[in-house]
């Protein structure tokens, strides 16, 4: 049987097998000779300096090798920009163990290696620190007057500030027959993964490291540790082949990483350095904000004016920054738009992005707002956001590359049984429940960075690829074999794909959706090398079965290059490497976006989600009982991985809205739920059903391969829609997220 | 130090540990076996979960030493040498993970929640998997793959 095209089909994940028996490898399991283990001390002040440090009675502790502080931590890069990363927002990078100063509450100050993880553990309670406290500021409600706007950088040319002013919107704002103005707040978020963060670096002799690290980026952890220790880009390796999750806390390289490899060099030893789950929440987290929206329209429910406002937090050394307040006219047109955002520095670590950073935040607030002129208009919620559909980008006038968001809210409202819906908020009763209907709007941009792809057929006549892209359980793996397969038109099992290895040829860090487009591409545009290559071989070998004809007479399937009208007459991969010498045939080749041609559209993924809630009448205890989400993101590579990421989006959007938080005693500038038992996310007993759509939406113009990314796009309407049905269930408008069911009572 | 026996996955160790040594880490530091994960250490994520003598325990809140002659079933042990346990196929097959950090201890739990027989709804079976945590929100696929193992009858 020839080879059939698996891209489009639901194929399981090709380290299925490896997850479902333990034999799939995380950073921290991987045994190596002599290994030494490092167990963290973290900073019991929020603010001031070390004074005095006693590590004698840790060090004499039996099996204890060393305990390194700020005060005897080896010598490090003396410039800032030393310790930057790609991902590195304005301002001055945390150094650990740099020197006496604390500037968050958790900071690491000490590392104690020792010859075990009990007795490091151990000893780790025995280093001890005097401080000179300083005041700090940890509240940003309290500190909203000291907004200020954010500074640029080389990280923010993907996070621009807000874009100018259009219209009047003061004066239109004013003399609107219908507006709504709130203001919206949700807390602090940590990505908590359930792999703790955790760094193995084998220490080879001669300067080089060998280093299993859990990252979302292998090239930029490398770069990291060869700047900042001083050794060769060339001597440093960072592996991650398996992630166990990371959400966006993996984007930068966090400071387990760091005391890793410093224990490892100043030792000259393997050292393995594991986080525990306190010390999870004691690096970037998703910023607190406060939000304020001032919408109004015509008396037909045409948007007039769109003002939105937002003020994050942000550590005193980096301006970390979202895309917060210019999504709502991507999504809708009105003549008159005003949007600000400001960061407030409080003594907290930088924030990072966590699964749709700034897109998740705005759409809570836009989509709500929505909601709420939906009522004032007597419109359906639906309705509403038809009668503001956007055909081409309202805040660049640009064409979108594509748009299926009307296929969407069909597609969804019919699968939901929107239609059902009665108006009236609390007016639906099930049993002792009250039941509420909530739908929202999601938006998430197309990213695509440029990628290098290796690609081989080797003597077998298989296709081998290279890249150092991880997959932190997305799909990555199976999807780009997938690709691959395709392209070369051979059955998925002759294809490998190699990657989270920093050695392999550039990727970006896996964020913000982009790498089905990034890595994918660079495929697409490796295999049209390769299959040069193969032709001209094969057309070039004496007697050649394809002579004479040119590369658009002949098909690639199975291993074999045919005549198009003539499948009897083919050369085979594998003669080709023979006649080769046996040296496989290979190319690297960068993939990139066109962005000439991008420039004149506007390209984003979207999504609509509708959500069916119960609130005890009584009890005021609030489920998502269903929900649907339908997105339009371009051609989905593997419709079951995708699905899964969808689903697991909705999740965390579940999560968002009803359940995780992570609470700061403003006394103390400590969070202090840092556990599982009192981080809530969902468990089982929680998620209900859930359904997922694809539209059908064809892109010719954004990728090559007309992919947008699915990373995300699945969770961004989810807590509007969530807080929008708690709404029609119960009368109660909520707008501080996560709500808890002591708010309805 | 003490020495102690454990039966793990049909194989007799013996080991040095000392009194405080969790039979987490005894099963991932001492005896190399890595497919027991650690997701909190302290009994909240449920990524630890062994058999021990059939029943699921949290290995992060047992200490090794009480379970001198005990014996476990990890997920390494699970199945037979090159044949997958159902709820493993099912896993695979209802993508039922993302990342796979948590899926060692949702298998081994759902083995032992099959075995138990208590739960006998989908919401029964959800709310006695409920002690085990995926962040990735993996758990629908979780939830129908140990159902259709359930409702199939495939597990003994
Ligand atoms: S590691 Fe044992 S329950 Fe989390
Ligand atoms: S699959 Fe990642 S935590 Fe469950």
């Amino acid at each position: 049987m020839s080879t059939q095209p698996t891209v489009g089909k639901p194929v399981s994940r090709l380290e299925g097998k490896l997850k479902v028996t333990g034999a799939a490898k995380y950073a921290a399991e991987y045994d190596v000779p002599g290994l030494l283990h490092g167990y963290v001390v973290n900073s019991t002040i929020t603010k001031g300096k070390i004074v005095r440090v006693d590590t004698g009675r840790a060090k004499a502790v039996n099996g204890v090798i060393e305990v390194i502080t700020h005060q005897n931590r080896p010598k490090l890069a003396w410039f800032d920009l030393q310790y930057t990363d790609m991902d590195a927002p304005p301002g001055v990078v945390f150094k650990p163990l740099y020197d006496a100063e604390i500037k968050y509450n958790g900071q690491p100050v000490a590392l104690v290696v020792a010859t075990d993880f009990e007795t490091a553990r151990y000893a780790a309670t025995l280093v001890s620190f005097e401080y000179e406290e300083e005041p700090f500021e940890t509240c940003l409600d309290n500190n909203l007057e000291k907004a200020r706007d954010a500074k640029k950088g080389f990280a923010t040319i993907l996070r621009p500030p807000p874009p100018k002013p259009t219209g009047d919107f003061e004066g239109a704002f004013k003399n609107a027959p219908v507006k709504v103005e709130s203001e919206y707040w949700h807390g602090v978020e940590h990505h908590n993964p359930i792999e703790l963060f955790a760094t193995t670096t084998v220490y080879e002799g001669d300067g080089k490291l060998t280093i299993y690290d859990k990252t979302q980026g292998t090239i930029n952890n490398q770069v990291f540790v060869a700047n900042v220790f001083g050794l060769h880009f060339k001597d440093v390796r960072i592996l991650a082949p398996f992630v166990g999750g990371a959400f966006g806390s993996g984007l930068r390289p966090q400071y387990q990483l760091f005391l890793c490899v410093m224990a490892a060099l100043l030792l000259k030893r393997n050292v393995r350095v594991v986080l525990d789950r306190k010390q999870m929440f004691s690096f970037s987290h998703r910023p607190q904000s406060v939000q304020r929206t001032r919408f109004s329209t015509d008396e037909n429910g045409k948007l007039t004016g769109l003002n939105h406002s937002a003020v994050s937090e942000t550590s005193q050394f980096e301006d970390y920054t979202e895309q917060v307040v210019a999504w709502s006219h991507k999504l809708y047109p009105a003549p008159n738009t005003l949007f600000e955002y400001k960061l407030v520095p409080l003594d907290v670590h930088t924030p990072i992005d966590m699964r749709a950073p700034g897109g998740v935040t705005a759409m809570h607030a836009i989509e709500c707002t929505m909601d709420q002129l939906a009522y004032k208009l007597n419109l359906d919620p639906l309705e509403f956001r038809l009668r503001n559909y956007a055909e081409t980008d309202p805040s660049t006038q640009k064409p979108f590359t594509s748009k299926a968001l009307r296929e969407c809210y069909q597609k969804g409202a019919e699968k939901f049984g929107w239609q059902k819906r009665n108006p009236t908020p609390g007016s639906t009763i099930r049993r002792n429940k009250l039941v509420g209907y909530g739908m929202a709007t999601g938006m998430w941009d197309a990213y695509q960075f440029p990628a290098r792809m290796e690609a081989m057929i080797t003597k077998e006549g298989k296709l081998v690829l290279n890249n150092a892209v991880t997959d932190i359980g997305t799909g990555t793996l199976t999807v780009m074999s997938q690709i691959a397969a395709d392209e070369l038109g051979l059955p998925l099992e002759d294809v490998t794909f190699n990657y989270g290895d920093s050695k392999k040829p550039f990727s970006m860090f896996q964020g913000g959706s982009s790498v089905t487009a990034s890595t994918g591409v660079a495929i697409v545009v490796a295999a049209k090398t390769l299959k040069k290559k193969l032709f001209k071989k094969a057309a070039g070998i004496k007697n050649s079965p394809i002579a004479g004809a040119s590369e658009e007479d002949v098909i690639f399937k199975d291993g074999n290059i045919y005549l198009r009208n003539d499948p009897t007459a083919y050369v085979s991969f594998k003669d080709i490497i023979s006649l080769n010498n046996g040296r496989a045939i290979e190319t690297t080749n960068m993939g990139a976006p066109d962005v000439l041609n991008l420039r004149k559209y506007s390209k984003a993924a979207h999504s609509a989600t509708f959500v069916e809630v119960e609130v005890d009448k009584d009890l005021k205890i609030i489920t998502v009982t269903r929900a649907v989400t339908a997105v339009a993101a371009g051609k989905i590579i593997n419709p079951k991985t995708a699905r899964s990421q969808i689903l697991g989006s909705m999740v965390w959007g579940i999560s968002k809205a009803l359940h995780e938080e992570t609470i700061m005693d403003e006394k103390l500038g400590k969070y202090i739920n840092t556990n599982l038992g009192e981080y809530h996310i969902p468990v089982h007993a929680d998620i209900h059903e859930l359904d997922v759509i694809f539209a059908d939406e064809k892109d010719t113009l954004i990728n090559e391969l007309g992919v947008k990314g699915v990373g995300e796009i699945g969770l961004v309407a989810v807590p509007a829609a969530i807080a929008n049905a708690v709404y029609h269930a119960t009368g109660t408008r909520i707008t501080k997220l996560p709500i808890h069911f002591d708010e309805l009572l | 130090m003490i020495g102690i026996s454990l039966n793990v996955n049909q194989h007799q160790y013996h080991i040095q540990v000392s009194p405080w040594v969790s039979l987490l880490d005894a099963l991932r530091d001492h005896l190399k076996l890595t497919g027991t994960k650690k997701g909190c250490d302290h009994g909240q994520c449920g990524a630890c979960t062994v058999l021990c003598d059939d029943r699921r325990i949290l290995s992060c809140l047992t200490l090794a030493v009480m379970k001198n002659g005990a014996n476990i079933t990890t997920i390494e042990g699970i199945s037979g040498e090159n044949e997958l346990h159902p709820l493993q196929q099912s896993f695979i097959d209802h993508d039922a993970f993302q990342c796979g950090y948590c899926t060692p201890g949702q298998i081994c739990s759902a083995v032992s929640l099959l075995k138990e027989g208590k739960a006998k709804t989908r919401e029964e079976v959800k709310e006695l998997m409920s002690g085990n945590l995926c962040r990735c929100g993996a758990n629908m696929g979780i939830i129908d793959a140990i159902m259709e193992v359930k409702e199939r009858g495939l597990y003994e």
